[in-house]
C-alpha cells in the first residue's frame, strides 16, 4: 500500500483527511491488513461460504403502537423548504 | 437507601411492599450519579425527566400494574433509541441528534414501566473495547479511575458497576457487553444473534450486532433479557425463544486449552481461569479439550466490510453534523471528515479495502468462507459438549493510551468475537479479581453455549456460584 492507495479509499468513502493523517492511516492499515492477511492461512477446503439470506415480507404499516415523530425528523433536516429537505443542486 | 446491595430482585419486593417508593428510589440514583458521574463519566446525558418517570411508575403500582422492571432505574447505551432523545453513538457527527422513535427493547421497557436514568458512554459506533474512541472522552473504571472500564458498552458497565444505576442495556458485537462487564466485575449476556431486536440500535456491524444485558446479578440479567427478548417484525432477522429445541443436561464443559495456554494472555488471568475450572469440576462438571481457532481475522475483515457499509448513511444531508460546502459531495467529505472520529474513519477504509475488487476473494470472500467452516465446527463441538468457557478477557483493564497501536487493542477480543461470529449466546460473570500495582482488579470468565440457550447459560453461572 502507499499513500495514493489510501487518498483512493478515502475518496470512494468520501471522508476529507489531511496530509498528517493519510500517513498514519497508511501506518495503521498496513500493520493491520498485515495481521488479518493470516486468514489465507485458514483450511476451507472446498467448502463454499454460506450466506443464510432469505426474503421476510411484511405489510408496510406500522404497528399501533409504532409511533414515529415525523416533526423530529423535519426539525433535523439541515435545510429545508415546505416541508421538504433542501440539498445543493445535484445535476 | 443501601445502593450497593440494592438488586433488582431485591429493589422490586422493596417497591411491592412499599418500603420505598420508585421516586425514592430514582432520587437515591440521582443523588449517586451526582456524585460519581464527574469523576467516570459514565454518562453522557442524565435525563430531565427521571423523576417524573419514577412518579409515573409509582401511579402505575398504585393502580394495581405490576411488571418486574417497574420503577426500577436503567442506564441505556447511547446507541439505542430512545424517541424524543439526544442519541449520539458517542459520535460528533450524531452530536444534535434526536431520535425520532423507539427502539423495540426501549419499547418493550417502557410499557414495563422502567426508569430511564440517562444514556451511557462508549466508543463511538461501538467500534473499541475500552471507550477510549468515545468522542465525548473516556469513561473510567469504578475499580481504578486510572483504568479503562472496557467497551465498547462500558459506560452502561461502569454505570452498574460504580451503583450508579440497577442494570443497563448494552450492545455486543465482538464483545462489547462481555468485556466490559467483567472489567467492571459485573454480569453481561450476550443474547443469541436475533434473540433481542435490533430495531432502534444504530448499526455497527449487522450480522454480529445484539442488545443485552448488563446487571449486578445473574437473576438481574434474566429479569432484564426477558423483558427484552423475542421476535419483532420490524427485525427481519429477530427470533423467538420458542424456536428452541430441547434442553440439554448441561454438565459437560469444553475448553479450548491451546488458545488459553498461548503467549499474551496474562498469567495470572491463567491462574484465576484454572481455579474456576477446579471449583467446576466440584460442581459436578466434566472437563473436555476442545480445540478452537483464533477467530479475530476472520472477525475484523467481516467487522470492517459491514461497518465501513454501515456508516455511509451518515453524510450530514439529513440529520447530524452538517458542513456547507459548493455542492453536495463537498459537503459529503466535508461533514463525515469532521464528524467521524478515528477508529470510525480507519475501519471504514480498512472496510473499503477488503470489498474493493482486486482484495474481495482473498480477505471478504476467505472469511466468509471460514465463517461457514466454524459455524459447522460448532455443530460438531456441541455434539461433545454442552458449553465451551474461556476468560472473557486475555488482559486486566488497561490504562487510557497505553494501548497505542489499534492493533494491540483488537488482540483484548480473542476470546469473545467467536460468540459473534457463530450467532452463540454468551455470559460474562465475575470470576475474582487480580492485583496489579496495590489495586484490585477484577476478572471474568465467559461460557457460550448452542443457539437460543441462554437458559442453559443462566443456569450453569448460577450452578456456579451456588
Amino acid at each position: 500500500m502507499d499513500i495514493k492507495d489510501v487518498e483512493n479509499l478515502a475518496e470512494l468513502a468520501r471522508i476529507e483527511l489531511d496530509e498528517e493523517e493519510k500517513k498514519s492511516l497508511l501506518h495503521d492499515m498496513e500493520s493491520i491488513l498485515g495481521y488479518v492477511k493470516q486468514i489465507n492461512e485458514v483450511k476451507i477446503e472446498d467448502v463454499e461460504a454460506e450466506y443464510q439470506v432469505y426474503n421476510v415480507w411484511r405489510e408496510d404499516e406500522l404497528e399501533k403502537d409504532r409511533d414515529f415523530s415525523l416533526e423530529l425528523i423535519l426539525q433535523q433536516f439541515p435545510e429545508s423548504q415546505d416541508g421538504f429537505l433542501k440539498v445543493k443542486k445535484i445535476l | 437507601m443501601d445502593l450497593k446491595n440494592l438488586t433488582i430482585k431485591k429493589a422490586r419486593l422493596a417497591l411491592d411492599k412499599k418500603e420505598f417508593s420508585a421516586l425514592d428510589l430514582a432520587s437515591a440514583y440521582l443523588t449517586e450519579i451526582k456524585n460519581k458521574n464527574e469523576k467516570l463519566n459514565a454518562y453522557l446525558e442524565v435525563y430531565d425527566d427521571v423523576l417524573a418517570q419514577a412518579k409515573r411508575a409509582d401511579e402505575m403500582m398504585a393502580r394495581g400494574d405490576s411488571y418486574p422492571l417497574l420503577g426500577i432505574p436503567l442506564a441505556i447505551k447511547d446507541n439505542i433509541l430512545v424517541e424524543g432523545r439526544k442519541t449520539t453513538s458517542a459520535s460528533k457527527i450524531l452530536g444534535n441528534y434526536f431520535a425520532s422513535y423507539n427502539a423495540t427493547a426501549i419499547l418493550k421497557l417502557k410499557k414495563q414501566g422502567a426508569v430511564f436514568l440517562g444514556r451511557t458512554n462508549m466508543d463511538e459506533f461501538a467500534l473499541g473495547s475500552s471507550t477510549e474512541n468515545s468522542a465525548y472522552g473516556v469513561t473510567k473504571n469504578p475499580y481504578d479511575p486510572s483504568r479503562v472500564p472496557g467497551g465498547t458498552s462500558g459506560g452502561s458497565a461502569a454505570s452498574v458497576g460504580a451503583d450508579m444505576a440497577l442494570g443497563a442495556l448494552g450492545s455486543d458485537t465482538g464483545g462489547s457487553i462481555r468485556l466490559p462487564a467483567s472489567f467492571c466485575g459485573v454480569y453481561g449476556l450476550k443474547p443469541t444473534y436475533g434473540g433481542v431486536s435490533r430495531y432502534g440500535l444504530a448499526a455497527a456491524a449487522s450480522s454480529f450486532d445484539v442488545i443485552g444485558p448488563i446487571a449486578k446479578t445473574l437473576e438481574d440479567a434474566e429479569i432484564i433479557f426477558n423483558a427484552i427478548k423475542g421476535k419483532d417484525e420490524l427485525d427481519s432477522t429477530s427470533i423467538s425463544q420458542n424456536n428452541k429445541t430441547e434442553t440439554e443436561k448441561g454438565k459437560v464443559v469444553g475448553i479450548p486449552w491451546d488458545l488459553i495456554e498461548a503467549d499474551g494472555i496474562n498469567p495470572e488471568i491463567k491462574k484465576n481461569f484454572k481455579e474456576v475450572v477446579e471449583k467446576l469440576k466440584t460442581r459436578g462438571y466434566k472437563i473436555k479439550d476442545i480445540k478452537l481457532p483464533n477467530c479475530l481475522a476472520l472477525y475484523y475483515i467481516v467487522n470492517f466490510a459491514e461497518v465501513s457499509s454501515n456508516l455511509s448513511r451518515f453524510d450530514g444531508v439529513r440529520y447530524g453534523a452538517h458542513i456547507s460546502a459548493n455542492d453536495v459531495l463537498g459537503e459529503y467529505f466535508a461533514s463525515r471528515g469532521e464528524g467521524l472520529g478515528k477508529e470510525s474513519r480507519r475501519r471504514i477504509l480498512l472496510g473499503a479495502y477488503v470489498l474493493s475488487a482486486g482484495y474481495y476473494d482473498a480477505y471478504y470472500g476467505k472469511a466468509q468462507a471460514a465463517r461457514t467452516v466454524l459455524r459447522r465446527d460448532f455443530k460438531k463441538i456441541f455434539g461433545e459438549v454442552d458449553l465451551v468457557l474461556t476468560p472473557t478477557s486475555p488482559v486486566p483493564p488497561w490504562r487510557p493510551g497505553e494501548k497505542a497501536d489499534p492493533l494491540s487493542v483488537y488482540l483484548a477480543d480473542i476470546f469473545t468475537v467467536t460468540a459473534n461470529i457463530v450467532g452463540l449466546p454468551s455470559l460474562s460473570m465475575p470470576s475474582g479479581f487480580m492485583e496489579v500495582e496495590g489495586v484490585k482488579l477484577p476478572l471474568g470468565i465467559q461460557f457460550m453455549a448452542p443457539h437460543l440457550s441462554e437458559d442453559l447459560l443462566l443456569r450453569v453461572g448460577k450452578e456456579y456460584e451456588a
